[in-house]
């Protein structure tokens, strides 16, 4: 597949010069490398102006409720384990409304890929701070400046035992296709937070403040003593890394674990019911 | 002595940890195998431990299917027991613990013997083979139940246990020169199944083509979780507990959305977490079936109690206008259907569908002939070409529904605004349409709507819902008064010719189980028909057939 093959003549509501365009980019080029036809992808979003990206993309998608994205996807790889599934959502709605379910998704450990456009606030809501926004970042409701400490995603996903933890940068559309590449290859759940500048509300972390604060790490992805050290760089001190952090075997992933698919593969929506079974289970209630 | 014959309210009551739901399967099931007609309802404290709860077994020679104020024999196995049971004990033999000292009782050492046995543990299974031995059960079939019971627990548990059930019989010889209970046995009831509320429904979803349910525990909708995952393997269904009400039902709308059919359960305020999705369903069009098992609200409630509190919450839940069906099975005969029913619709329609159930209906026993389970699942997915539209409009609102993966054409949902594509779109005309066309469907809803149930050809008529319908019923069987029982197992839409139907009667009264009289509105609001009488019930128990009788006869006499 070429990465047009997943264009569509659409009005793109996002500002111009977002990051956003770049990841959209970005994940073209990795669908066509994966070669994944449309009609076998779904996207899963939540709200939010990385939640519209599924709109851009030539595909299947689940645009649903804010932060409640992550649910549908698992849901829909476990009902259609045939199909990719992707989840998109923006740092709001995946670590903000949606904690609960980032926490508990990373535990069921389904085969999707979880991108995250991180541009650290709010950008449809018109500027608040997000969870991951930076302390000292003044907006209009955070008047005096944001006191509490970032969400670190990385961090928690390492620590829930996440087998593929990588961050990318928007600005840096190759390196970013090649995480993408290798997140969704990866057989289980992965996580790619992406810095994105927010060039409208964002006027602190810029391309050139992400470009200033970041650089690429080459440490050993399999040692997640290690990944979990390097996840925690650039809050307070040092610059945040970018590239696949943390990586192991993908281990069972939730659809697996589930008895239906154990010597049936078939997708569970082509299975039909069996009136004989209710007819037996009906005759247990019986007193004989 | 004291003689009870034909219909024998039985009860017994301990604390919490006691094991008294155990005592109602044992004897539900010996019973039942003797031949009765049984009948049973639990009530219980939000406890693990302590407290006092009671279950009620109506023991009878006839079908029996409500619960009952009445107590006839009452089994005490905590010292609270008695005073928990007050109001209801009126010509009572009560049978207690020797140690309680209780002065009107006759008193059985069931806990010394009990330790002697082992412990307190074994106290439910002495108790209940004294019980037993009251009505005349074959020791044979005491030991059937016991084993049905524990078997898999192990012998040396089951051991334990025959030996307790023995232990009772001997002390129920004793109980026989204060108890007389003639109970004619029924050969019919033999071939019979015994099921709860629960149960019922959960047949009926199996029977609906139900293949995803993901839930988050909550009383008392927790059974029906239980039972969708214990058959889970059996009838291809995953079963997933969320991590909260809000993932549950965002879970079953990815799945239906992939082509599973979806199944929630919850109670009240589990249920108003639910509400943004159930707008999503509406928005997105797409299939789901809500449990809501009610309990007495507002927010916690009366967590293990009994209520109709939250039609109104499932009638206006989400946000934005959209069609939606509400069911209230009202007995176990018919609840298979309704719920297989249920999601046929769901299906049919693309909307969220409520089946209203409450702890009474959940939790009672009655045993029946093996309900008919006619309703086949209809699917409607279609495979998809490339020039496929997800909300293409339709003449009535329907569109037809693909699935990914299921042919060539793209499937796009999406909770904005969107065009038949499932783009987002902010074109005003394409909004107005696309409200036409999610509510346009409710026209058909009701036409398809189940008619009420009409019991009796008098001129008066009780009107109820969901699971007052056998409460209505024996207190009007039992009553002098000539009143028509007029029950509603769809709540919404209302059947077209409700109104008419309504106003053929002189005098009508609702009887339900709310402050408010939630259901009483809806058909003035729905059939333009203005209820005389209301009694409502409020306290977290459900209502007795002592009760409506009661008003009848303050109503209709």
């Amino acid at each position: 597949m070429k990465p047009e093959d997943y264009d569509l003549d659409v009005d793109v509501a996002w500002c111009p010069g977002c990051g956003n365009f770049s990841i959209l980019r970005a994940l073209k080029m990795a669908l066509a490398e994966l070669d994944i036809p449309p009609e076998r992808l779904v996207l899963v979003s939540g709200i939010g102006q990385a939640g519209k990206l599924p709109q851009y993309l030539k595909c299947n998608y689940f645009n649903g409720l804010h932060g409640r994205s992550l649910p549908a996807a698992v849901a829909i790889k476990a009902v259609n384990p045939e199909l990719t599934v992707i989840d998109v959502s923006g740092d709001g709605c995946m670590y903000g409304e949606g904690g609960n379910h980032f926490i508990h998704n990373i535990r069921r450990n389904p085969d999707i890929t979880n991108i995250v456009h991180n541009n650290m606030v709010y950008g449809l809501t018109k500027g608040q701070a997000s969870p991951t926004s930076q302390p000292g970042f003044r907006t209009p409701v955070q008047v005096h400046g944001v006191f509490e400490e970032p969400f670190n995603p990385l961090a928690v996903a390492i620590s829930l035992g996440a087998t593929f933890v990588a961050r990318a940068f928007a600005g840096d559309i190759e390196r970013t296709r090649d995480i993408l590449v290798e997140a969704i290859r990866h057989h289980g759940y992965a996580l790619v937070d992406i810095f994105q500048p927010c060039v409208t509300f964002n006027r602190v972390n810029t391309f050139q403040w992400f470009r200033e604060n970041t650089y690429y790490t080459d440490h050993d992805t399999s040692d997640r003593t290690l990944a979990f050290e390097k996840s925690l760089e650039g809050y307070g001190s040092g610059k945040f890394p970018l590239g696949v952090i943390y990586r192991a075997d993908g281990g069972a992933t939730f659809e697996e674990n589930l008895s239906i698919y154990s010597d049936d593969k078939t997708p569970l929506w082509k299975r039909r019911h069996d009136p004989g079974k209710l007819k037996t289970l009906l005759e247990s209630k019986m007193m004989l | 002595m004291k003689e009870v014959k034909d219909d024998v309210a039985l009860v017994l009551c301990g604390e919490a940890g006691q094991g008294i739901q155990t005592v109602e399967a044992l004897l539900i099931r010996a019973f039942s195998a003797t031949g009765y007609h049984i009948f049973s309802s639990k009530e219980y404290m939000s406890r693990v431990r302590g407290g006092e709860n009671s279950t009620l077994i109506r023991v009878s020679s006839g079908p029996v299917r409500a619960f009952v104020d009445r107590i006839d024999v009452l089994f005490a196995l905590s010292p609270g027991a008695v005073d928990h049971l007050r109001e209801r004990i009126n010509g009572t033999l009560i049978i207690a613990d020797e140690s309680f000292g209780e002065e009107d009782a006759v008193g059985l050492p069931i806990l010394e013997e009990a330790e002697k046995l082992g412990g307190r543990i074994f106290a439910n299974v002495v108790a209940a083979g004294a019980a037993a031995r009251l009505f005349r059960v074959e020791e044979s079939v005491f030991d059937d139940a016991v084993r049905a019971l524990f078997e898999r627990k192990g012998p040396e548990i089951l051991d334990a246990d025959l030996r307790a059930g023995r232990k009772g019989y001997e002390l129920g010889e004793e109980l026989k020169e204060h108890l007389k209970v003639s109970v004619e046995p029924d050969p019919s009831v033999r071939k019979h199944v015994i099921l709860n509320g629960t149960e019922a429904v959960g047949l009926g979803c199996i029977a609906g083509g139900c293949r995803f349910m993901s839930s988050y525990p909550m009383t008392p909708s927790s059974p029906l979780q239980i039972f969708i995952a214990e058959n889970a393997d059996e009838f291809d269904m995953v079963f997933e507990q969320a991590e909260d009400e809000i993932a549950a039902i965002n879970m079953c709308l990815g799945a239906s959305y992939a082509g599973a059919r979806s199944l929630v359960a919850t109670s009240g305020s589990g249920f108003a977490l639910m509400e943004e999705a159930v707008g999503l369903a509406g928005m997105i069009e797409t299939p789901v079936v809500i449990y809501i098992g009610q309990r007495p609200g507002p927010a916690v409630g009366l967590p293990t109690r009994t209520a109709q509190e939250d039609l109104n919450l499932a009638l206006y839940s989400g946000p934005g206008e959209f069609a939606r069906a509400i069911f209230a099975p009202g007995k176990l005969e018919d609840a298979p259907e309704i719920a297989a029913h249920a999601f046929n619709l769901a299906d049919r329609y693309q909307i969220p569908v409520f089946i209203l159930s409450d702890q009474y209906l959940a939790d009672l026993y009655y045993n029946l002939p093996e309900p008919e389970i006619s309703v086949e699942p209809e699917y409607h997915i279609i495979e998809t070409d490339a020039s496929y539209r997800r909300f293409r409009f339709t003449e009535d609102g329907i569109s037809p529904r693909g699935i990914p993966g299921y042919g060539s054409g793209l499937v796009r949902v999406d909770s904005d605004e969107h065009d038949e594509d499932g783009f987002i779109t902010e074109d005003l005309d394409v909004r107005r349409r696309m409200v036409e066309k999610r509510n346009l469907r409710l026209q058909m809803l009701r036409d398809d709507a189940l008619p009420p149930e009409v019991w009796g050809d008098d001129s008066s008529a009780v009107i109820c819902w969901g699971s007052t319908y056998w409460p209505v019923r024996e207190a009007i069987e039992s009553s002098d008064a000539e009143v028509t029982m007029v029950h509603f197992s769809q709540v919404y839409p209302l059947a077209p010719d409700t109104r008419e139907l309504l106003e053929s009667f002189d005098v009508t009264a609702v009887v339900e189980n709310n402050y408010r009289g939630q259901f009483a509105d809806l058909l003035k609001l729905e059939a333009g028909f203005e209820v005389d009488h209301r009694l409502n019930r409020y306290n977290g128990m459900p209502f007795s057939v002592e009760e409506i009788r009661k008003f009848i006869g303050e109503v209709f006499a």
